[in-house]
């Protein structure tokens, strides 16, 4: 561990080729998984005795749930890592997870909706958890939106990062909100120690779901970070030679 | 296979669910993609603008 410079890795120019060669191969895997899952989650997984073939909602929705609350948090981290030591590319890493866990906050809530309309009888009920991942929308958009309201970069990172961190005691309240409160909201179908409440092959397809998700959101947040290192390092001599005065768009 | 799209009587909440996640991961992906070819027409505009200069300094 110690023979590795890990702040090498931490300077844009660095940093932008790992991540142009990481990106492709996590989307390729992204891709490889979401097949396989998807094929599980219709084809083998089998109908439940309760909810019927509207349980296969669960496939998408548990994986977005869970993408929501990790994201926030591998934020938050970087942040924190960004205001510790300063370092240019955690501040834009935080930057560029947070649309990919806004994305994931909503299709969590929308297809939550849609799953509680015919079990619940309920596209919304303003219960624990419902709510807290509602705020945890608003969290992500608020991110985004002081960022971008501030001009100056470096102060635009700060007031973010501390919005980051602050809003990040609301991920284990939606976390256990389902134990803390009465909610219509079932339990955790998975937690850490305890038998998990499914049969095997929906658990094994929960999970190849949620790696898919989880690499698409490494591949999607890497490619996105390079244009943000482009655009806020675009005076420096090392952007110039790898761009080049023809590039439009192409590889580079 | 229409049994399949039927889903149980549930086809609108499952399609509904899994078509829009779709629909949101291809928006993602397009507005990535856009985003980098954006910046780098505009670095590299500003670079054809700066060798330009250059070259005019010369003569």
């Amino acid at each position: 561990m110690s023979s590795i410079n890990w702040f090498k890795y931490a300077s844009p120019p660095t940093f932008y080729p790992l991540a142009g060669r990481l990106a492709p191969l996590f989307g390729v895997l992204a891709v490889v998984l979401m097949v396989v899952g998807l094929y599980l989650s219709f084809f083998v997984a089998p109908t439940d005795y309760k909810q019927g073939e509207g349980y296969r909602i669960m496939f998408i929705h548990v994986p977005a749930a869970w993408m929501s609350m990790f994201i926030y948090l591998v934020m938050a981290m970087w942040a924190a890592i960004g205001l510790a030591f300063k370092t240019r590319v955690s501040a834009m890493m935080s930057q560029a997870l947070a649309p990919t866990g806004a994305m994931f906050t909503f299709l969590a809530l929308w297809t939550g909706a849609l799953w509680g309309k015919p079990m619940w009888g309920a596209w919304w009920v303003w219960d624990a958890r419902l709510t807290s991942e509602l705020i945890l929308l608003f969290l992500y958009f608020g991110f985004m939106a002081l960022h971008a309201s501030i001009d100056d970069p470096r102060r635009a990172d700060k007031a973010s990062a501390l919005l980051a961190l602050v809003g990040a005691v609301n991920i284990p309240i939606i976390y256990y909100s389902v134990q803390w409160w009465n909610t219509l909201h079932q339990g955790a179908s998975i937690s850490p120690g305890a038998a998990p409440s499914m049969t095997s092959i929906m658990l094994t397809t929960l999970l190849i779901m949620t790696a898919a998700c989880w690499s698409y959101a490494i591949a999607v947040v890497l490619s996105r970070v390079r244009s943000i290192i482009l655009e806020r390092e675009r005076n420096t001599d090392w952007v110039a030679s790898v761009v080049g005065p023809d590039n439009r768009g192409g590889r580079g | 296979m229409a049994d399949f799209f039927a889903m149980g009587g549930h086809a609108f909440y499952v399609w509904g669910s899994f078509g829009v996640s779709a629909l949101f991961i291809i928006v993602e992906i397009v507005m990535v993609k856009q985003r980098r070819r954006t910046i780098l027409q505009r670095l590299s505009r500003i670079m054809r603008i700066k060798a330009e200069e250059a070259k005019r300094h010369e003569t």
